[in-house]
């Protein structure tokens, strides 16, 4: 799966506030969420903010020198970034009733094309804005053939993911893309710190904040629930679902978009096999945060608390040596006990 | 209460029920309730929304476990552990959705779950020998074994529950609102063959609304109220209506309409002219102006339903629609809204409401626009108008943020018409079956609801199963039968014997089959 580049960093100074100010990006929306949304809601997010607690205790107890240290955090969100910023773009899609198993290899896609000798020729602003419309093409005709293709949406994007995987291939012959040396400016993004914190951290914190406030205080938000919950409903109620429909999973790529734009800052390199397997790992983030598959229920804050508890697991497995096979084995226990808690607090919430 | 004396001498009951308390959390959903039924007799079961009538069958169903109390079957105490354990004993439910596999066949779906098997492979013959038979006692040997259920009709799938039911060898078969998705001549049928049965000492516990069937079918009467039970064994045929009604209630009311608007009508609002849609609407034209109610009465599958789908642009149609002069394009019901109409659907739950979601949300979803800049949603505004018309509409619990899924039908039908309500300038509104599972007290709050709308200017195109309501409401009625419009008079000139006249007539409405 995602293999970690265990930066040796020269930890800047400022290492005791730089984390807990990280926390606070992350964590302000659930606040303001939970309260709107009601006991429902916040019941699971406790959960997920124990677990992460348990996680880091662990964390702690085993590996006491080299899991609390400002390095070891700065990595955790940086791994966790690439993904939370697709993880964000599949909550849409899944409160919105859909599915997008498209979401690597679109991000692959993106990447390949966005480094391509004729792309990085016009420098990096270019390559970002590449691979942000590749992405967004791609989920905009996923959600062309859901919407007006009458597609389920679970085969479209499966046939987009095989398809969009091999067209990286064939775009790059099958070859790593280095990100040429005019071009560091995107690698900056991985390597500037702002306060101890790389920039893609910031991105991926934007990311966060623009997409919760766009699903709890935008129309759009608001249809995109309505939308997934009863979409004859919604229909009724003069809400046009199909283009609806298609707009959230357009969302979707322009997340793997910008989710391209980051790997090619972390690896420096565009490539046909980055991103394997995202799909499930945000789709297994979105369920883990409360989201319903079935659509019509979920939470931004939910999702992202899901991913970290992914990533700090993948860490603490790393940190521990002990075996990735171990890890996955871990990961599936955690999502079938993540969905039956849910399913206890929303019993008893009705 | 007045017999529970009488029982005593005779032999016992087939089932008797005493003191059945439920609680569930925060609600007392059974609180005491007796029944006891006969081999043989359809027994009525009665109440509003909300009395307990739900939870009663699925404590008889054996979904539900009662807190306290006993059941009797023949005299000796039985448990109904389990759903299994309760059809083993002879009870089979046959709930309002059919709980049917549209996918399989005929046969498949009668012997489902207890299929003739050897070593798990499937003894087709026997199962279609068995079933054609059952059929056959039903009077429906004309529905093949073989034929898929989801191409059958409403009433088709009604027999094959039915023949489901017995395929368990039920002496009970529970029947929830079995005529709601049948039209008239239909609901003859169905009768025919729950007297077959109850000929056969199988005894019905039938369940309704509809006063005028419990009076055609039913035997005797139990009336729930509040999780009580307030009456056993009423005589079905003639006891009164209004002590049936004030049992349910405590009030002396069953349809109560506002008084008609006096005077003229405002312009010309709605125009259909020559509109069809395929196989079901042909060629109707009609208008409506600013501030009247007209009414469609007609059955299930007489096209009625189509003609508000294509009105509101929900639908494909032939001809011309206009609504002050622009035409409304099919297929797009964002104009439609945007024009200037609202529809309160026939399917409250399924196409109406977001039922995991607040009143509040539910009420401001069709008009979030008005409280938002650049998709922005100012959220103080949205709760103050939400809060302000479940103020205005009465709905009850007053609380904009609770769950709409925990309402009763009556208070959310008020929050669906109430979406449209928000913010001034709604021209027209399509009610299909308003008060459909709406209890009687609630009813009356719409109908006068609707007539206030009316006198404030609003258009209102009315579909409804039930004669009285359309006659009671509307101004004018338009009588629809086989997709189109066979007499059209002021409501005051029509009444209920010669609409139904009109609406059968003599032909029976050819089976529309690909539904």
């Amino acid at each position: 799966m995602t293999e970690v580049n265990p930066q040796q960093v020269s930890a800047p100074k400022a290492d005791e506030t730089a984390p807990a100010k990280a926390h606070a990006a992350t964590a302000t929306p659930s606040g303001g969420g939970g309260l709107r949304l009601g006991r429902i809601g916040e019941i699971p997010h406790i959960g997920l903010v124990v677990a992460l607690v348990i996680l880091a205790v662990v964390g702690i107890v085993t590996v006491p020198d080299a899991f609390a240290t400002t390095s070891n955090m700065v990595s955790i969100l940086a791994l966790a970034a690439t993904i939370g910023v697709i993880t964000v773009g599949a909550t849409f899609v899944i409160i919105g009733g859909g599915i997008d198993l498209s979401v690597g290899a679109v991000m692959a896609l993106a990447s390949v094309w966005a480094t391509t000798l004729a792309t990085q020729a016009y420098g990096p602003w270019v390559m970002m804005i590449c691979a942000i419309v590749v992405g967004t093409g791609a989920g905009l005709l996923n959600g062309f053939l859901i919407s007006y293709g009458r597609m389920v949406p679970f085969i479209a994007t499966l046939a987009m993911l095989v398809a969009a995987r091999g067209l990286a291939q064939r775009m790059s012959d099958r070859k790593t893309q280095l990100v040429g040396a005019d071009n560091q400016a995107i690698v900056d993004l991985s390597t500037t710190r702002v306060l101890g914190l790389p920039l893609l951290v910031y991105v991926f914190a934007v990311v966060v904040i623009v997409g919760w406030l766009i699903l709890n205080r935008t129309t759009f938000g608001r249809r995109t629930y309505a939308v997934g919950g009863n979409p004859e409903a919604a229909r009724l109620a003069g809400i046009n679902v199909k283009r609806h429909t298609m707009m959230l999973y357009a969302l979707s790529g322009f997340c793997c978009g910008i989710a391209a734009i980051l790997i090619m800052a972390r690896t420096t390199t565009g490539s046909s096999t980055h991103g394997d397997l995202y799909e499930l790992d945000a789709i297994a983030a979105v369920i883990i945060g409360g989201t319903l598959l079935t659509g019509g229920r979920g939470t931004i804050v939910g999702a992202i608390l899901g991913l970290l508890i992914f990533t700090v697991i993948t860490n603490l497995f790393i940190l521990n040596g002990l075996n990735t096979s171990d890890q996955l084995i871990a990961k599936g226990l955690i999502i079938v006990a993540a969905v039956l808690l849910q399913r206890r607090s929303l019993k008893a919430s009705t | 209460m007045e017999d529970i004396s009488r029982e005593q001498s005779e032999t016992p009951p087939l089932l008797a029920m005493r003191d059945i308390v439920k609680q569930f959390p925060g609600v007392r959903a059974l609180d005491g309730v007796d029944l006891d039924v006969r081999a043989g007799e359809v027994h009525c079961l009665l109440g509003q929304n909300g009395a307990g009538k739900s939870t009663l069958i699925k404590v008889l169903a054996g979904a539900h476990q009662p807190d306290s109390g006993e059941v009797l079957m023949n005299g000796e105490p039985v448990k109904l552990a389990t759903p299994t354990a309760a059809m083993k004993l002879g009870v089979a439910t046959i709930y309002q959705e059919l709980d049917l596999v549209d996918g399989l066949s005929v046969a498949e779906n009668v012997f489902l779950g207890h299929e003739h098997a050897t070593m798990g492979f499937t003894r087709r013959g026997a199962t279609m020998a068995a079933t054609r038979k059952i059929l056959e006692r039903l009077g429906h040997g004309e529905i093949r074994p073989t034929t898929e259920v989801g191409r059958l009709s409403p009433a088709g799938k009604q027999v094959v529950s039915m023949a489901r039911a017995l395929s368990h060898d039920a002496r009970i078969i529970v029947m929830d609102e079995p005529s709601a998705a049948l039209a008239h001549d239909e609901v003859n049928n169905l009768f025919r063959i729950i007297r077959e049965v109850t000929s056969q000492g199988v005894a019905v516990i039938y369940i309704s609304h509809r006063l005028e069937e419990i009076r055609e079918i039913g035997d005797r009467v139990t009336v729930l109220k509040d999780g009580r039970t307030v009456a056993v064994g009423l005589p079905a045929k003639d006891t009164p209506t209004n002590t049936v009604v004030s049992l349910m209630t405590g009030r002396n009311v069953e349809y109560v309409f506002p008084p008609r608007h006096v005077g003229g009508f405002g312009d010309e609002l709605l125009k259909l002219e020559n509109v069809s849609v395929p196989g079901m609407v042909r060629d109707i034209s009609f208008s409506l102006k600013a501030g009247e109610i007209v009414g469609l009465a007609g059955l299930v599958g007489s096209g009625r339903s189509e003609i508000i789908e294509a009105v509101y642009g929900a639908r494909t149609y032939g001809g011309k629609i206009t609504l002050n002069g622009e035409v409304v394009k099919p297929g797009n019901t964002t104009r439609s809204v945007r024009l200037g109409m609202g529809l309160a659907p026939e399917e409250r739950k399924a196409q109406g409401l977001l039922l995991g979601q607040s009143i509040a949300r539910n009420i401001t979803l069709a008009s979030l626009d008005r409280y938002s800049t650049f998709g922005w949603i100012n959220r103080k505004k949205e709760a103050e108008e939400a809060a302000h018309l479940v103020k205005a509409l009465d709905i009850r619990p007053p609380d904009p943020n609770r769950i709409i899924k925990t309402l009763s039908g009556g208070n959310q039908q008020k929050a669906v018409i109430g979406r449209w309500l928000v913010g001034e300038g709604r021209k027209l509104l399509l009610l299909d079956e308003p008060t459909r599972g709406v209890d009687v007290g609630a009813r009356a709050e719409i109908y006068a609801l609707v007539r206030r709308l009316a006198d404030e200017g609003v258009g209102v195109l009315l579909v409804s199963s039930e004669v009285p309501e359309v006659l009671g409401l509307a101004d004018r009625v338009l009588v629809i039968r086989e997709g189109r419009i066979v007499r059209e008079a002021i409501a005051g000139e029509l009444d209920e014997h010669t609409v139904l006249d009109l609406v059968m007539d003599a032909h029976p409405v050819s089976a529309p089959s690909h539904d």
